[in-house]
Protein backbone atom coordinates (compact mmCIF):
# COMPACT_ATOMS: atom_id res chain seq x y z
CA UNK A 1 0.00 0.00 0.00
CA UNK A 2 2.72 2.64 0.85
CA UNK A 3 5.40 3.97 -1.42
CA UNK A 4 9.06 2.75 -0.56
CA UNK A 5 10.27 5.50 1.33
CA UNK A 6 13.54 5.77 -1.15
CA UNK A 7 10.72 7.15 -3.74
CA UNK A 8 11.07 11.07 -4.32
CA UNK A 9 9.84 12.05 -7.58
CA UNK A 10 6.31 11.19 -8.73
CA UNK A 11 5.07 11.86 -12.21
CA UNK A 12 2.21 10.98 -13.52
CA UNK A 13 0.47 10.38 -16.90
CA UNK A 14 -3.31 11.18 -18.27
CA UNK A 15 -5.36 8.19 -19.47
CA UNK A 16 -8.03 9.98 -21.62
CA UNK A 17 -10.93 9.72 -23.32
CA UNK A 18 -14.88 9.93 -23.87
CA UNK A 19 -17.10 7.79 -21.68
CA UNK A 20 -17.29 4.17 -21.62
CA UNK A 21 -13.98 3.76 -23.84
CA UNK A 22 -12.16 2.07 -21.37
CA UNK A 23 -10.49 4.33 -19.18
CA UNK A 24 -10.95 2.17 -16.11
CA UNK A 25 -10.61 -1.02 -17.36
CA UNK A 26 -6.63 -0.01 -18.90
CA UNK A 27 -6.14 1.39 -15.27
CA UNK A 28 -7.52 -1.56 -13.39
CA UNK A 29 -5.14 -3.86 -15.63
CA UNK A 30 -1.83 -2.35 -15.33
CA UNK A 31 -2.37 -0.59 -11.92
CA UNK A 32 -0.05 -2.44 -8.86
CA UNK A 33 -3.11 -0.89 -6.57
CA UNK A 34 -6.45 -1.41 -6.40
CA UNK A 35 -7.67 1.37 -8.54
CA UNK A 36 -9.06 4.24 -6.44
CA UNK A 37 -10.94 7.18 -7.03
CA UNK A 38 -10.73 10.74 -6.07
CA UNK A 39 -13.71 12.85 -6.13
CA UNK A 40 -13.34 16.67 -7.80
CA UNK A 41 -15.22 19.48 -7.54
CA UNK A 42 -15.86 21.36 -10.37
CA UNK A 43 -18.08 24.38 -10.86
CA UNK A 44 -21.11 24.05 -13.71
CA UNK A 45 -23.81 26.58 -14.56
CA UNK A 46 -27.14 25.19 -13.25
CA UNK A 47 -29.94 24.33 -16.09
CA UNK A 48 -32.31 24.82 -14.20
CA UNK A 49 -35.11 27.65 -15.22
CA UNK A 50 -34.03 30.67 -12.89
CA UNK A 51 -34.96 33.66 -15.04
CA UNK A 52 -35.26 35.61 -11.95
CA UNK A 53 -31.51 35.63 -11.70
CA UNK A 54 -29.24 38.12 -13.79
CA UNK A 55 -25.99 36.22 -13.73
CA UNK A 56 -25.86 32.77 -15.33
CA UNK A 57 -26.31 30.27 -11.67
CA UNK A 58 -23.38 28.00 -10.89
CA UNK A 59 -23.40 24.93 -8.83
CA UNK A 60 -20.68 22.62 -7.39
CA UNK A 61 -20.80 19.01 -8.55
CA UNK A 62 -18.31 15.99 -7.69
CA UNK A 63 -16.58 14.08 -10.47
CA UNK A 64 -15.37 10.72 -9.29
CA UNK A 65 -12.23 10.19 -11.27
CA UNK A 66 -10.36 6.70 -11.75
CA UNK A 67 -6.21 6.09 -11.59
CA UNK A 68 -4.03 3.90 -10.07
CA UNK A 69 -0.17 3.33 -9.05
CA UNK A 70 2.91 1.90 -11.23
CA UNK A 71 6.25 1.55 -8.63
CA UNK A 72 8.96 2.12 -11.88
CA UNK A 73 12.06 1.92 -9.68
CA UNK A 74 13.55 2.73 -6.04
CA UNK A 75 12.68 6.63 -6.70
CA UNK A 76 10.34 7.07 -9.29
CA UNK A 77 6.61 6.25 -9.07
CA UNK A 78 4.15 6.75 -11.83
CA UNK A 79 0.56 7.76 -11.41
CA UNK A 80 -2.08 7.28 -14.18
CA UNK A 81 -5.29 9.11 -13.81
CA UNK A 82 -7.91 8.52 -15.83
CA UNK A 83 -9.21 12.01 -17.41
CA UNK A 84 -13.07 12.01 -18.82
CA UNK A 85 -12.91 14.05 -22.06
CA UNK A 86 -16.23 16.31 -22.27
CA UNK A 87 -15.74 19.80 -22.20
CA UNK A 88 -17.43 20.16 -19.12
CA UNK A 89 -14.57 18.83 -17.04
CA UNK A 90 -12.27 20.82 -18.61
CA UNK A 91 -12.14 22.59 -14.95
CA UNK A 92 -10.45 19.50 -13.56
CA UNK A 93 -7.85 19.18 -17.07
CA UNK A 94 -6.42 22.51 -15.27
CA UNK A 95 -4.94 20.48 -12.52
CA UNK A 96 -4.35 17.39 -13.65
CA UNK A 97 -2.39 18.22 -16.66
CA UNK A 98 -0.35 20.35 -14.97
CA UNK A 99 3.19 18.61 -14.60
CA UNK A 100 1.99 15.54 -16.54
CA UNK A 101 3.86 13.68 -19.02
CA UNK A 102 1.35 13.35 -21.39
CA UNK A 103 -1.43 11.49 -22.51
CA UNK A 104 -2.41 8.35 -23.76
CA UNK A 105 -5.88 8.60 -25.76
CA UNK A 106 -8.17 5.73 -25.85
CA UNK A 107 -10.73 5.58 -28.31
CA UNK A 108 -13.32 3.21 -29.67
CA UNK A 109 -13.42 2.84 -33.90
CA UNK A 110 -16.60 2.75 -34.03
CA UNK A 111 -17.13 6.12 -32.27
CA UNK A 112 -14.50 8.26 -33.15
CA UNK A 113 -16.50 11.12 -33.73
CA UNK A 114 -16.51 11.28 -30.17
CA UNK A 115 -13.18 11.19 -29.85
CA UNK A 116 -12.71 15.10 -31.23
CA UNK A 117 -13.79 16.73 -28.01
CA UNK A 118 -11.21 14.99 -26.17
CA UNK A 119 -8.38 15.24 -28.33
CA UNK A 120 -9.14 19.00 -28.46
CA UNK A 121 -9.26 18.93 -24.78
CA UNK A 122 -5.60 17.48 -25.04
CA UNK A 123 -4.59 20.23 -27.99
CA UNK A 124 -5.70 22.78 -25.76
CA UNK A 125 -3.75 21.98 -22.55
CA UNK A 126 -0.95 21.09 -24.84
CA UNK A 127 -0.28 17.56 -23.84
CA UNK A 128 1.79 15.64 -25.59
CA UNK A 129 -0.35 11.94 -26.88
CA UNK A 130 -0.60 8.88 -28.38
CA UNK A 131 -3.62 6.85 -29.24
CA UNK A 132 -4.77 3.45 -28.49
CA UNK A 133 -7.08 1.84 -30.24
CA UNK A 134 -9.36 -0.07 -28.08
CA UNK A 135 -10.38 -3.50 -29.13
CA UNK A 136 -13.77 -4.72 -28.34
CA UNK A 137 -14.87 -8.37 -28.38
CA UNK A 138 -15.91 -9.63 -31.76
CA UNK A 139 -14.71 -6.82 -33.66
CA UNK A 140 -11.99 -7.10 -36.15
CA UNK A 141 -8.61 -5.25 -35.52
CA UNK A 142 -9.59 -1.77 -37.16
CA UNK A 143 -6.74 -0.52 -39.24
CA UNK A 144 -5.04 2.09 -37.86
CA UNK A 145 -4.10 3.79 -40.94
CA UNK A 146 -8.06 4.59 -41.04
CA UNK A 147 -8.19 6.23 -37.49
CA UNK A 148 -5.58 8.67 -37.90
CA UNK A 149 -6.97 9.83 -41.30
CA UNK A 150 -10.67 9.65 -39.41
CA UNK A 151 -9.10 11.51 -36.61
CA UNK A 152 -6.58 14.28 -38.68
CA UNK A 153 -3.62 12.93 -36.94
CA UNK A 154 -0.42 14.30 -37.52
CA UNK A 155 2.44 11.45 -38.73
CA UNK A 156 4.53 11.63 -35.94
CA UNK A 157 1.51 10.96 -33.62
CA UNK A 158 1.68 6.93 -32.51
CA UNK A 159 -1.54 5.11 -33.11
CA UNK A 160 -1.24 1.54 -31.43
CA UNK A 161 -3.92 -1.47 -31.21
CA UNK A 162 -4.51 -1.59 -27.64
CA UNK A 163 -6.49 -4.13 -25.69
CA UNK A 164 -7.59 -2.59 -22.23
CA UNK A 165 -8.06 -5.48 -20.52
CA UNK A 166 -4.14 -7.04 -21.56
CA UNK A 167 -1.70 -6.10 -19.25
CA UNK A 168 1.10 -6.80 -21.73
CA UNK A 169 -0.74 -4.51 -24.54
CA UNK A 170 -1.71 -1.65 -21.66
CA UNK A 171 1.94 -1.36 -20.62
CA UNK A 172 2.88 -1.27 -24.52
CA UNK A 173 0.55 1.19 -25.17
CA UNK A 174 2.45 2.99 -22.40
CA UNK A 175 6.06 2.13 -23.54
CA UNK A 176 4.97 3.49 -26.93
CA UNK A 177 3.52 7.34 -25.49
CA UNK A 178 6.68 7.59 -22.97
CA UNK A 179 8.92 6.52 -26.61
CA UNK A 180 6.99 9.63 -28.47
CA UNK A 181 7.36 11.63 -25.45
CA UNK A 182 11.31 11.21 -25.70
CA UNK A 183 10.98 11.73 -29.55
CA UNK A 184 9.38 15.11 -29.13
CA UNK A 185 12.24 16.44 -26.81
CA UNK A 186 14.23 17.21 -29.94
CA UNK B 1 -44.00 9.74 12.86
CA UNK B 2 -42.25 6.76 13.83
CA UNK B 3 -39.15 7.01 16.59
CA UNK B 4 -35.73 5.72 14.68
CA UNK B 5 -33.57 3.17 16.45
CA UNK B 6 -31.03 4.85 17.44
CA UNK B 7 -28.37 3.31 15.54
CA UNK B 8 -30.07 4.62 12.59
CA UNK B 9 -29.75 8.17 13.71
CA UNK B 10 -26.14 8.05 13.50
CA UNK B 11 -23.88 10.91 11.62
CA UNK B 12 -21.76 9.83 9.06
CA UNK B 13 -18.95 12.52 8.14
CA UNK B 14 -20.93 12.73 4.63
CA UNK B 15 -23.62 14.80 6.52
CA UNK B 16 -20.67 17.13 7.51
CA UNK B 17 -20.78 19.78 5.69
CA UNK B 18 -17.68 20.09 4.10
CA UNK B 19 -16.99 23.72 4.74
CA UNK B 20 -17.36 22.54 8.32
CA UNK B 21 -14.49 19.96 7.96
CA UNK B 22 -12.23 22.55 6.45
CA UNK B 23 -12.69 24.90 9.31
CA UNK B 24 -13.37 27.67 6.97
CA UNK B 25 -10.11 27.87 5.33
CA UNK B 26 -9.64 28.27 1.16
CA UNK B 27 -7.71 25.62 -0.85
CA UNK B 28 -4.07 25.98 -0.98
CA UNK B 29 -2.71 26.87 -3.76
CA UNK B 30 -2.99 25.56 -7.35
CA UNK B 31 0.24 23.91 -7.40
CA UNK B 32 0.22 23.35 -3.72
CA UNK B 33 -1.10 19.64 -2.81
CA UNK B 34 -1.33 18.17 -6.20
CA UNK B 35 -2.78 14.70 -6.68
CA UNK B 36 0.71 13.42 -6.84
CA UNK B 37 2.54 15.23 -4.03
CA UNK B 38 3.72 12.73 -1.69
CA UNK B 39 3.09 12.73 1.82
CA UNK B 40 3.71 10.91 4.97
CA UNK B 41 3.19 11.99 9.02
CA UNK B 42 6.63 13.12 10.73
CA UNK B 43 7.46 10.51 13.88
CA UNK B 44 6.38 11.57 16.95
CA UNK B 45 3.23 13.22 16.12
CA UNK B 46 0.79 10.98 17.40
CA UNK B 47 -0.26 13.37 20.20
CA UNK B 48 -0.86 15.76 18.61
CA UNK B 49 -2.83 14.24 16.10
CA UNK B 50 -5.48 13.23 18.86
CA UNK B 51 -6.89 17.02 18.81
CA UNK B 52 -7.06 17.00 15.70
CA UNK B 53 -10.73 17.04 13.84
CA UNK B 54 -11.71 13.12 13.09
CA UNK B 55 -11.24 13.60 9.30
CA UNK B 56 -7.82 15.11 10.19
CA UNK B 57 -7.21 12.42 12.48
CA UNK B 58 -8.15 9.88 9.45
CA UNK B 59 -5.78 11.36 7.42
CA UNK B 60 -2.99 11.41 9.73
CA UNK B 61 -3.59 7.52 10.74
CA UNK B 62 -3.40 6.59 7.16
CA UNK B 63 -0.06 8.32 6.26
CA UNK B 64 1.37 7.40 9.81
CA UNK B 65 3.13 4.14 8.19
CA UNK B 66 4.66 5.58 5.46
CA UNK B 67 4.34 7.79 2.06
CA UNK B 68 1.30 7.72 0.28
CA UNK B 69 0.04 10.37 -2.50
CA UNK B 70 -2.39 13.20 -2.08
CA UNK B 71 -4.56 11.24 -4.92
CA UNK B 72 -4.44 8.26 -2.60
CA UNK B 73 -5.04 10.10 0.74
CA UNK B 74 -8.69 11.18 -1.15
CA UNK B 75 -9.01 7.59 -2.35
CA UNK B 76 -8.50 5.62 0.58
CA UNK B 77 -10.44 8.34 3.18
CA UNK B 78 -13.02 9.02 0.49
CA UNK B 79 -12.83 12.66 1.53
CA UNK B 80 -12.93 14.89 -1.12
CA UNK B 81 -9.85 16.13 -2.91
CA UNK B 82 -10.36 19.64 -2.16
CA UNK B 83 -10.71 18.70 1.63
CA UNK B 84 -7.54 16.85 1.62
CA UNK B 85 -5.45 19.52 -0.01
CA UNK B 86 -7.24 21.90 2.83
CA UNK B 87 -6.37 19.54 5.91
CA UNK B 88 -2.70 18.63 4.16
CA UNK B 89 -1.94 22.27 4.14
CA UNK B 90 -2.63 23.01 7.42
CA UNK B 91 -0.99 20.19 8.91
CA UNK B 92 2.00 20.88 6.97
CA UNK B 93 1.69 24.24 8.62
CA UNK B 94 1.64 22.58 12.69
CA UNK B 95 4.75 20.51 11.72
CA UNK B 96 2.73 17.53 11.48
CA UNK B 97 4.05 15.96 8.08
CA UNK B 98 6.54 15.87 5.60
CA UNK B 99 5.60 16.82 1.65
CA UNK B 100 7.32 15.80 -1.28
CA UNK B 101 6.63 17.68 -4.52
CA UNK B 102 6.22 16.24 -7.73
CA UNK B 103 9.08 15.85 -10.45
CA UNK B 104 9.20 19.38 -11.89
CA UNK B 105 9.06 19.41 -15.75
CA UNK B 106 11.62 20.86 -17.52
CA UNK B 107 13.67 20.74 -20.45
CA UNK B 108 16.99 19.80 -19.22
CA UNK B 109 15.29 17.31 -16.80
CA UNK B 110 12.84 15.98 -18.94
CA UNK B 111 15.09 13.63 -20.91
CA UNK B 112 16.26 12.15 -17.86
CA UNK B 113 13.32 11.61 -16.35
CA UNK B 114 11.32 9.51 -18.98
CA UNK B 115 14.26 7.62 -19.56
CA UNK B 116 13.81 6.66 -16.15
CA UNK B 117 9.85 6.37 -16.90
CA UNK B 118 10.85 3.90 -20.03
CA UNK B 119 13.27 1.92 -18.58
CA UNK B 120 10.91 1.30 -15.21
CA UNK B 121 8.02 0.35 -17.15
CA UNK B 122 10.64 -2.40 -19.47
CA UNK B 123 12.06 -3.83 -16.19
CA UNK B 124 8.48 -4.08 -14.91
CA UNK B 125 6.69 -5.64 -18.13
CA UNK B 126 9.34 -7.32 -19.47
CA UNK B 127 9.36 -5.41 -22.73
Amino acid sequence: MYLDPAVSRSVKVLVVGHFAVGKTTFIGSISEIEPLQTEEEITEASEGLDDLSETPDKSTTTVAMDFGRLTLSDTLVLYLFGTPGQERFKEMWEGLSRGALGALVLVDPKRLHESFPVLDLVEQFGLTYAIGVNRFDGTPDYPLDEVREALNLTEETPVVHCDVRDEDSAAQSLITLVKHLMSTLG
Amino acid sequence: MHDEPDGELELTSALVPLFVIAKGRALPAENEYEHTTLVTAREGTSAAARTLSPEARAVMDLIAEGFLSVAEVSGYTRLPLGIVRILLAQMADDGLIFVRNPAPRDQRADRELLTAVLDGLKTRFGA
